[in-house]
Order: structure tokens, then sequence, then C-alpha cells
């Protein structure tokens, strides 16, 4: 045998079971940034390679994987990864979010709503959410440690002392469990509500900044705000062109240069689902439009 | 004396037999006062329970020095085989083990002696692997907190009688604290540091 071989999901027990120890305290202080020994990943840094390293540690041969990125299941981040794990440890893959146990995503929360059998595994960048206030890590952990979170509070206000409203739109700041303020990392503030009370585990791995972070199910998420600015998801005011959905979060293209536009469904499989289930947008593919003209 | 060779053997799979124990005791910590099953088969020394036996091949190794009450400790067979299968130094200090197992809970020591974590650094705390009589009958507990869809019953019958009360330090602590696995013979459960116990039944 002269083929490379891998341990099953290509980490090796020792840092799998380190990992596994990291998730098991993320989980029982929700929201609290747990450090871990982030190995190397072949792929990287900004890949996903601790959403990859935390999937590798659950992940069992009976589990079906879907991975999406930015909602896509097409992209080359979300098919990478996918066929990573179909090699390394044999799982069945899937697009379909309902047949997924372990979904791994980059920057959304599928539109289909999860249940109590399936994981979510967030890829993060930037862990801290109080990293762009204070770049100091002991400064940020003695403020995580006192729940000295103020200065979270002046950002969005001056977010709204500049623009009249607040204007971060992702990565929207979250208290967790009525303790740690989290970043969700960086998924539209349009998929904060969906965190809340969740029937399903969320599992954070950023890798090159080593830390792994979780809310278990059914936990209270709030995304901050104020009583006289009250926090609210945005989405584009359109239904989706090619389905006609109306409560998605939707994607903006550009289609020539006289600034033409249209706006579909981020969540890929969403978008197909309610296709094949016969919805149509305005701008719905050929055979549509024959069969309606026909 | 028991040579290495007569040892209770551990997984037959060591990969994926810790794989699915992993995810029993992950889906026991996010939905405290589930019971979860431990399906895998592994060699029991001495008065250890199948899933305490699994738990600590999943999880045990050099990185994660233990503290073992004194029936277990009092068994050389029981700490060969941990040493043998897992390499994680046994320790006399409680208050620096990552792990604490407790075979005889009648005699659990003040949780203020294990690692608590500290208000940087919560992570840094003992887990608590308590093996109890009953995971199914037995006294009826209520509790609440994240991971519980409102509240859930658990009934069991758990030495120290008292275990709950004494999980009040947690509140009063939190986010430093204690979490505790208890396991009877092949089922589980986990009580994370944020999980309360409302009311219970006699």
């Amino acid at each position: 045998m002269n083929a490379p071989a891998y341990n099953f999901a290509y980490l090796d027990e020792q840092t799998k079971r380190m990992i596994r120890r990291a998730i098991l305290k993320a989980i029982a202080i929700p929201g609290y940034q747990v450090p871990f020994a982030s190995r190397e990943m072949p792929m990287p840094y900004g890949w996903g390679t601790g959403g990859v390293q935390v999937t590798a540690a659950i992940l069992g041969p009976t589990d079906v994987l879907k991975v999406i990125d930015q909602g896509s299941d097409d992209t080359t981040n979300a098919i990478s990864i996918r066929k990573f794990f179909a090699k390394t440890a044999g799982v069945a893959t899937t697009t379909a979010t309902d047949d997924a146990t372990v979904i791994q995503t980059r920057h959304r929360i599928p539109e289909t709503a999860l249940n109590e059998s399936q994981v979510l595994v967030y890829q993060v960048p930037i862990p801290e959410p109080l990293r762009f206030l204070e770049p100091r890590e002991t400064e940020t952990r003695r403020m995580h440690a006192l729940a000295e979170y103020g200065l979270m509070h002046v950002k969005l206000y001056e977010d709204i002392a500049r623009f009249g409203h607040i204007a971060t739109a992702y990565a929207y700041p979250v208290k967790v469990n009525a303790r740690y303020v989290m970043d969700p990392s960086p998924t539209p503030k349009f998929d904060n509500p969906k965190m809340d009370n969740c029937p399903a585990p969320q599992l954070f791995g950023a890798g090159r900044e080593k830390r792994i972070y979780a809310i278990p199910p059914y936990t209270k998420v709030v995304s901050l705000d104020f009583e006289d600015h009250p926090f609210e998801p945005y989405r584009f005011n359109a239904p989706c062109a090619l389905c006609g959905a109306e409560d998605s979060y939707l994607d903006e293209i550009v289609t020539d240069d006289k600034g033409s536009r249209m706006f579909v469904c981020s969540d890929t499989d969403y978008c197909e689902g309610r296709q094949a289930a016969g919805h149509h947008g305005s701008l719905s593919a050929a055979p549509y439009k024959e069969k309606a003209h026909g | 004396m028991t040579t290495i060779a007569e040892l209770p053997p551990g997984f037959a799979d060591k990969v994926l037999s810790a794989q699915s124990t992993f995810r029993s005791v992950m889906d026991a910590m996010a939905r405290p006062g589930s019971v979860q099953r431990i399906v895998p088969g592994a060699g029991t020394p001495d008065t250890m329970m199948r899933g305490t036996a699994a738990i600590a091949l999943t999880l045990f190794d050099h990185d994660t020095p233990l503290w073992l009450d004194s029936r277990m400790a009092e068994s050389p067979d029981l700490v060969k085989w941990l040493k043998f299968h897992t390499g994680a130094p046994v320790m006399q200090d409680s208050s620096i083990a990552s792990f604490a197992l407790i075979g005889d809970g009648a005699a659990l020591p003040p949780l203020e002696r294990f690692a608590l974590g500290t208000s940087e650094y919560p992570d840094r705390s003992t887990t608590v692997i308590l093996q109890v009589e009953s995971l199914e009958a037995g006294r009826p507990f209520e509790l609440r907190g994240p991971g519980i869809d409102g509240a859930t019953t658990l009934q069991a019958s758990i030495k120290p009688f008292d275990l709950f009360e004494r999980l009040h330090l947690n509140e009063a602590l939190f986010p430093r604290g204690i979490d505790v696995v208890l396991v009877a013979d092949d089922a589980v459960v986990a009580i994370p540091r944020t999980t309360r116990v409302v009311s219970k039944g006699s």
C-alpha cells in the first residue's frame, strides 16, 4: 500500500479528543470561546479550517453531510469541503437541508427550519465580537469575565448617531443565555432570529483564531439593541426572481452594465425546492415560460 | 498482580467507537437531563461501568489529569487499565483535575475541591463523572436551562442524595462551575453548569 492513508475524517485521534473536550466545555458554557489547539488543515485559513475541524471531530459514518457557502451548495468552498469529507470519511453528502444530520455553513443559516436530529457547524473568521473595539486579547477576555459589554452598545449607538439606525448588517452581536456577547460569524442579521431557541445545537469553529464556541439547543439568543431602536432583520424588499419567495434572504445579482439587477434566494436548496414545488418568479427559466405560453 | 495482557480490552474499533461515544456524550451535554445510550463496548476494569469506561477511552489522554475517588483509586487493576489505555496522569490534587471519576457517590468530596475554572477561563474546570445506581427509576428531578425545551424530568437514583443542592454553587459562580456526567451502566445524563433544578418530588 503506497496510497496515502488518512484516519477517518482526516484528523488523528489525539486531535479529535482535544477538540471533543473543547466542544463539551463550549456547550456547557454557552457563548464562551474555548481556546483549542487548532491544527493546520489541507486548506488555507479563511476556507473554513475551524468548521472543518469541528465537523471532523463530530462526524460519524452514518452522518449525512451538507455544506453551504453563503447559502449555496454549489460554490467552490462548499463543494471542496463536501468532497473532502466524502473522501476522508466516506460519509453520504446531500444538498437537501432536511436530509442532512450535520450541516457545515459559511455565513448563512438555512431557510428550512432545523430539527433536533441535526447539528449546525459554523465557519468563523473572527470569533471575538469585541476585537475591533479592543485589540488586546487580555482586555477582551477580562471584559467577557466581567460581562462588561458597554463598549458594544456604544458602537451600536454610534451607528444610530451617524446613520439614524443600527447600520450593522452582518456579524450582528448577540447575547447568549443572558450572559456572553457572541459573534454569530458573518451571517446576515436576517439570520439572527433563527439562532434563538433553535432545536439543533450550533457549534462554531475558528481555525486561525483557535476558538470553539457553541449554543446548545433551546437557548435564548438575543440580538443587542435599544428600546427605542429595536433589532430589525434586514431583507431586500423584493420577491425571489426565480421562486417568488418573499420570506427568504436574497442575494442581489447585477445582470448588465446598465443598472439591471435581479434578487434571488441565497439559500439554493430552499429556492430549488420551491421551484420544484411549482413556485415561479419573474425571471424563471425558459421551460416555465414556454409552458406558460404554450 | 495483573499483567498488561490480562487487562480488560479497550475499544475494538478505536476510531468509530470513540466517535459514537462522543456523540452520545455531546447529545447528553447539549440536552441536559436526557438519557443517552453508549453503544460501543469496551472492557470494564473492576467497578468501572461500561459507560464510564467508554467515556474514559474517548476523552482521556496525556493532556487530561485525572482524580479518582478512593473506591476507584483502591483498585490497582482499574488504575493500571486507565494508565495503559489512556495514558492520563492520575493526580492526588483534585483542584487541577480535568476529569474526576467517582465510584462511590456517597463519598463525593465538596465540589469546591475540584477545579472551578477562572472568570477569564471558565472552561478550565473539572468534569465530574459520577457513577450512579439508576437513570431510569428513582426520585424525579425537574430541570430547566439551556438545551432544555421548557422543562424536563429526570428520574434517577443518585448518591449523594443532595447532589442537586450541592450544584447550586454553579448558579452563584457562573460562568465558573462544575459540569457533571452521570453514568449508570450504558446510560449517560449530563448536568452542565447551566442546568437548574426547579422542583423535585419525593
